[in-house]
């Protein structure tokens, strides 16, 4: 058993961590912080779950948050996808083994995945609506956030909601208001058999390790880690009983990465496209200061009152 | 086929005076500067962080994320006016070709040296059809991006296409009419022909020498 954080002091104290610690600020800059915080990591232990969605009430409780009353789409996906509310959903795949023949039930609590390289981050328009902290979690500032759903674009994952009641984007925060005073994510907290786990990243990988050992003798030789690298590593990871495929797990991306053209727009279109208005500006002045206005002539007014006589 | 627009007219006198948009036509057509304007201005706002600030004219990043896709539906619909007004004096002639050959000359003010123009010369035509491409296509990558009403309707892959050929598109349009306000600015008599409607004899003698004959002798 993975021992459980200890619960926190009833005394009120400071913040375990704030804005001195940002080291990511959406379309600003941030001064390189004093210290680096340890990196956190929530580890979701796919093959421990069994898909009770305690996670799910948890985070709705924790975050005050209610969800409409959806319908039953025939499977157990409740609500179907994330929303503004629903920061987090237990996805459900059934799945026949082609080398056991046995059916198995893929369950993934999906959310937020915490990237070391935020797509949402980087496509974000709005200064500040978007930080990252040196601890790992990626978090929305709603004050700030002006619900264009460019982090929708920017994610890789398919994350970030766009509330139809106030147009802004939420998100799982891995519960920064949590994380403040040394708690975990609420969702760990809740669950039952530990599928998920809350600690240093350093940590989590090394009781991964354990697990994924243990699964390995067990004959799931491709039990793994997903921590993917294309987006730098993440502060939610989970240990798969099929590792080599993650899109079995209700369509983990295999190799996730902020996209080609996510790059393009935010890079190269961003800084060429200024550069080029300005150079058609400046090519307009300098034009105009050599060879000075295009002026109508004497002449031309008379050419035209000769014409227009000749035609009375 | 003749260039003349409906309302073109000549005013003989000293100096002569040329009828050269009508009143609708001038409405309509600063309906749509006016929006473009404010459609670059909000565009910029939140195409690169250092003009973010822009937003505070709007009201604010979220009014401005509101405003920006309504101000574009108006420009279109303006725009469109404008489309149905001038397409078919825009409408590519031979000479044009020869005009575009000698853009040496014209950008060194040696109109003396080009073809003669019709209502609108091929620099004109170039920003009209330009401005009316772009159009399309900014409309049509700005409804895909438009998450409040049509998110729900394409894949965020397709969203990623949008909002890169949006802001593409974007840039031209910006360039297109800096291209635009310069020449009109340069060509000095041009400003008139949208404020007033009319222009001097001799402007249309130098510049739509063409127009002018077709004017003239009524064909």
């Amino acid at each position: 058993m993975f021992p459980p954080l200890p619960n926190p002091s009833v005394q009120a104290g400071e913040s375990k961590f704030g804005e001195q610690d940002l080291v990511r600020r959406s379309a600003s800059s941030v001064p390189p912080p004093a210290r680096r915080l340890t990196p956190m990591a929530k580890l979701i232990d796919v093959t421990k779950c069994i898909g009770c969605k305690a996670c799910q009430s948890a985070c709705l409780e924790w975050n005050d948050l209610r969800e409409e009353v959806g319908f039953n789409p025939g499977s157990y996906d409740n609500p179907t996808d994330l929303t503004p509310n629903s920061l987090t959903v237990m996805r459900f795949t059934e799945w026949v083994n082609p080398e056991t023949k046995n059916l198995e039930w893929l369950i993934r609590k999906d959310g937020c995945m915490h990237c070391e390289d935020p797509g949402c981050l980087k496509a974000c328009p709005a200064p500040g609506a978007i930080v990252q902290y040196s601890n790992g979690i990626v978090d929305f500032v709603h004050e700030n956030c002006i619900g264009c759903g460019y982090c929708v674009k920017g994610c890789p994952f398919n994350i970030p909601r766009i509330s139809k009641v106030d147009n802004k984007a939420y998100k799982c925060t891995l519960c920064s208001d949590r994380m403040a005073v040394g708690q975990g994510p609420a969702c760990q907290k809740a669950c039952p058999t530990q599928a998920i786990v809350f600690g240093t990243k350093d940590d989590m990988k090394k009781w991964a390790d354990g697990r994924i050992k243990d699964l390995q003798s067990r004959g799931f030789k491709n039990a793994g880690l997903y921590d993917p690298p294309g987006v730098g590593g993440t502060h939610v990871m989970y240990v798969l009983h099929h590792a080599d495929q993650p899109e079995l797990y209700g369509g983990l991306p295999a190799a996730p990465r902020i996209s080609p053209l996510v790059d393009l727009w935010k890079g190269l279109t961003k800084y060429t496209g200024l550069a080029v208005m300005g150079g058609f500006a400046v090519i307009g002045m300098l034009h105009h200061l050599v060879t000075g206005a295009n002026k109508v002539s004497a002449e031309d007014e008379k050419h035209a009152s000769d014409l227009t006589k000749s035609k009375a | 086929m003749s260039d003349v627009e409906r309302g073109d007219a000549v005013h003989p006198g000293n100096p002569v005076t040329v009828d050269r948009y009508t009143p609708g036509a001038r409405i309509n057509h600063w309906i749509t500067a006016a929006c473009l304007v404010l459609l670059g201005i909000s565009g910029l706002a939140l195409f690169h962080p250092s003009l973010f600030f822009l937003t505070g004219l709007f009201g604010g990043g979220q009014a401005t994320r509101a405003i920006h896709p309504w101000i574009g539906v108006v420009l279109f619909f303006s725009f469109s006016g404008l489309f149905i007004r001038f397409w078919k004096a825009n409408l590519w002639k031979r000479e044009d070709g020869t005009w575009m050959a000698r853009l040496r000359d014209v950008l060194a003010g040696h109109e003396e040296n080009l073809p003669e123009s019709g209502k609108y010369n091929a620099g004109q035509k170039v920003v009209f059809w330009m401005m009316s491409v772009l159009i399309i296509v900014l409309i049509g990558s700005g409804l895909v991006t438009w998450d409040e009403y049509f998110s729900q309707y394409t894949t965020v892959t397709q969203q990623r296409i949008a909002v890169l050929i949006h802001s593409a598109a974007a840039v031209t349009i910006l360039c297109v009419w800096i291209v635009h306000v310069y020449a009109a600015i340069w060509v000095r008599g041009t400003i008139p022909a949208m404020t007033r409607g009319r222009v001097s004899g001799g402007w249309a003698w130098r510049h739509h020498r063409k127009w002018l004959k077709e004017l003239v002798t009524g064909k």
